[in-house]
């Protein structure tokens, strides 16, 4: 589904992403440790193609195509979702509107007819009920005035409704209490299919406890440093990083 | 002297060699280019006018001839040439006998305007006076509104079919001596729209109106004037769009609106003449003088989605005279490229108990400047009045304008007046997004701007508000930098 090789992104002249690979297959969960700064989100936007990035050398294989080659719009049609570590508010968008121009796009996109309004509002109840999401959220201006907790919910509730291929969280979890946890994980789990795949960006294992990884990263300055199972993140929250960034020097 | 024809005209303008001539063509006819005595007495004998209405004129002239053109607004242009300009014309068949019989290419050149009146024939629920080049061509839904009592019909119409009520209210709200344009344009106009909705009546459809302007260098000055006597209540549409021209084009309308004890007037308007070119060249001049005046317990708001012209300069007001009157303004003002607009509002409250809301949204974009310019009076003897303003402006560059001034008169200790104001920069996290969710930059930047102008574009009519909304995305396109 997704191959990172040897991928360099730069911002401002600074290189923060220092020769990454990265390979998802379908089906699978990926989770993203490592500490403060190391370029996990910075990795995120890459993916989803932030402008302000510069990528020098590398590729990234999306679904068989030419991530780095698309707009950011067209990756998103593809199937790529990017739920987004601070969710940012539309005033006067409301999150139906929001979300029904985004469902349309992908749908003109793919040669499709705009979802009908009957249908388009059975999927919002479904949906919402899925990340237990207030249904009054729905129709207000997109994140506006949400708690930290309901814009990351709303971030999955998006998910859930445009059903991407592949979906990046860009840590999910931080600032949400144990029931949001398990709620998000929930809805995580419910769109696991067999022809999907997400990556999950954490420091926390807790959230491993709920969305079971296949395989755990270390991403440590700008390159995965070490993978492994999901014991991986078990041992990574006892010790720290420090072990890793010695075995990273002593390399 | 009414009597003055056009040929004796023509013999006095060859004593004074002029040299434009009759520039009648297929089309249309207009008057010889300039202003003096003579072209007023021509105008007001072309359209048959009483004596009491070339009077208003000819004394408008006399004003306007003392007055100079004003330059306080934050726009800067080339001030129009006054005598190049011809202050009259008119398609050659004035008047259809019913919508088969308009010109076809008139029909397709609306339709490429978007105002296909085909579809709007459909709407049920809306008549449309269109006027064009200052004489009405096509006015439906008359008959309904007859039974009702309702005159609905264009301006020139009026002045022969119900004089009094003209004569009675033409220049109560905007007088002769208001200001450059109102005087100019009360010496000159040439058409408009006049309605009136008697005692206690609901006007059960949306009034429309679409003025363009379509010959190249005739000035539009266009009169309307709109009356809902005693408890009436009325919904008044005006849609502006102009073809592209290189030359710039004056447009210096006068609107008047009387809202009479418990009466209701409602008035949006969407403009969107051509604001010049990318390189500042061309678009209309629009001067607009726009006052309606509220008696006891009445109502009047003012709402405009305000994206064309190449300088715009108005100013939307209410005269709050009765004790209990509400007045509002609404407006969203877009400007890019090289456009300059300077709008707002004036509520001056003069009854009791009298509340105005003004909420203003600009949106900035290329190298234009915006400014809200507000004034609120409130008067020794009104007592307890209120105001609310909101003024927001949006940057979509880092080259564009946008200013605020809103100025405050009040005399009376016992007002309530709170103003808020923001600016802010339209967020590249915000398109990114959006981007992000599939929903392409174009689309982004519409979505986000009718977000930003939500309260505004609620105030419009359903079908309305539809239209504005494509106005915003269309006039903002590739504008983000
Ligand atoms: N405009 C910029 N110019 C220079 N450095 C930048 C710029 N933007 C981000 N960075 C740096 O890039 C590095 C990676 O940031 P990134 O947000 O990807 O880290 P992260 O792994 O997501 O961290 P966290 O765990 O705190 O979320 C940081 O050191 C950050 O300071
Ligand atoms: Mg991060």
């Amino acid at each position: 589904m997704l191959k990172i090789q040897n991928l360099h992104a730069e911002i401002d002249g600074k290189e923060i992403l220092k020769g990454l690979n990265l390979e998802v297959k379908a089906g699978e969960v990926h989770a993203i440790m490592g500490p403060n700064g190391a370029g996990k989100s910075t990795l995120a936007s890459v993916l989803a193609g932030k402008e302000d990035y510069e990528i020098t050398k590398g590729s990234v294989e999306f679904e068989g195509k030419d991530l780095l080659d698309m707009e950011t719009d067209e990756r998103a049609k593809e199937g790529l979702f990017l739920a987004f570590q601070y969710p940012v508010e539309i005033p006067g968008v409301s999150n139906i509107n929001f979300l029904r121009t985004a469902i349309n796009e992908k749908r003109e996109y793919l040669g499709q007819e705009p979802i009908s309004a009957k249908d388009f509002m059975a999927m919002v109840r479904e949906r919402s009920k899925l990340v237990e999401l207030d249904s009054k959220l729905a129709n207000r201006s997109v994140n506006v005035g949400f708690s930290g907790g309901e814009k990351k919910r709303n971030e999955i509730f998006q998910m859930a409704m445009l059903e991407p291929k592949l979906s990046v969280l860009d840590e999910t979890d931080s600032g949400l209490d144990i029931d949001a946890l398990r709620i998000v994980a929930k809805g995580v789990n419910a769109l696991k299919k067999e022809d999907t795949a997400s990556i999950v960006i954490t420091h926390y294992q807790r959230l491993l406890d709920y969305i079971v990884p296949d395989f755990v990263h270390v991403l440590y300055d700008g390159k995965i440093v070490k993978s492994g199972p999901k014991e991986l993140a078990l041992e990574l929250e006892e010790k720290g990083y420090d072990w890793i960034k010695e075995e990273v020097v002593n390399h | 002297m009414a009597d003055y024809t056009e040929n004796e005209l023509a013999k006095d303008l060859e004593n004074k060699e002029y040299e434009y001539g009759f520039t009648t063509n297929i089309e249309s006819e207009k008057i010889p280019n300039g202003l003096n005595e003579d072209i007023i007495r021509l105008i007001s004998s072309k359209k048959n006018e009483p004596d009491w209405l070339l009077e208003f004129r000819l004394k408008s002239f006399k004003m306007w001839e003392q007055m100079e053109e004003p330059d306080w607004a934050h726009v800067k242009y080339q001030k129009p040439d006054f005598q190049g300009i011809s202050y009259y014309a008119a398609p050659k068949k004035q008047k259809y006998e019913s919508w088969d019989d308009v010109d076809p290419e008139m029909k397709e050149t609306m339709s490429k305007l978007g105002i296909s009146l085909e579809e709007q024939k459909r709407l049920t629920g809306v008549a449309v006076d269109f006027v064009m080049d200052s004489v009405s061509v096509a006015t439906s839904f008359k008959e309904k509104l007859s039974e009702l009592g309702i005159i609905f019909c264009s301006f020139s119409e009026a002045v022969q079919e119900h004089p009094d009520l003209v004569k009675k209210y033409l220049g109560t709200v905007v007088p002769q001596s208001d200001n450059f344009y109102a005087a100019l344009n009360s010496a000159v106009f040439s058409d408009g729209s006049f309605c009136y909705i008697p005692k206690g009546v609901k006007c059960p459809m949306e009034l429309s109106t679409y003025f363009r302007i379509n010959e190249a260098g005739t000035g539009q000055f266009e009169r309307t004037l709109l009356i809902a006597d005693e408890n009436a209540y009325v919904s008044y549409l005006e849609g502006c769009t102009a073809p592209q021209r290189d030359e710039n084009q004056l447009h210096a309308a006068v609107v008047e609106l009387i809202s009479l004890d418990g009466a209701e007037i409602k008035y949006s308007t969407v403009q969107n003449w051509f604001p010049g070119d990318k390189e500042g060249k061309g678009g209309v001049f629009n001067f607009v003088t726009k006052r309606g005046i509220c008696h006891k317990r009445a109502k009047i708001s003012w709402t405009q989605v305000e994206t064309g012209s190449a300088v715009t300069w108005k100013y939307p007001s209410c005269i709050l005279k009765g004790d209990d009157s509400v007045g509002e303004f609404y407006s969203v003002a877009v400007t890019n490229n090289h456009q300059m607009a300077d709008t707002g509002t004036k509520m001056i409250h003069l009854g009791k108990n009298t509340k105005s809301t003004i909420i203003s949204k600009g949106i900035s974009a290329g190298k234009s400047q915006n400014s809200y310019r507000g004034l609120v009076k409130i008067d020794r003897k009104a007592d307890n009045a209120r105001n609310f303003t909101q003024c927001d402006s949006l940057l979509m560059t880092d080259r564009c304008g946008a200013h605020t001034f809103p100025y405050i008169e009040c005399e009376n200790p016992t007002a309530q007046l709170e103003h808020e104001a923001t600016t802010s920069k339209i967020g590249e996290d915000q398109i990114f997004y959006c981007l992000q969710r599939g929903i392409d930059e174009e689309k982004a930047i519409g979505l986000i701007v009718n977000g930003y102008c939500k309260d505004v574009l609620n105030k419009l009519p359903m079908e309305f508000a539809v239209e504005a909304q494509k106005l915003l995305t269309i006039s903002l396109e590739g504008s983000v930098g």
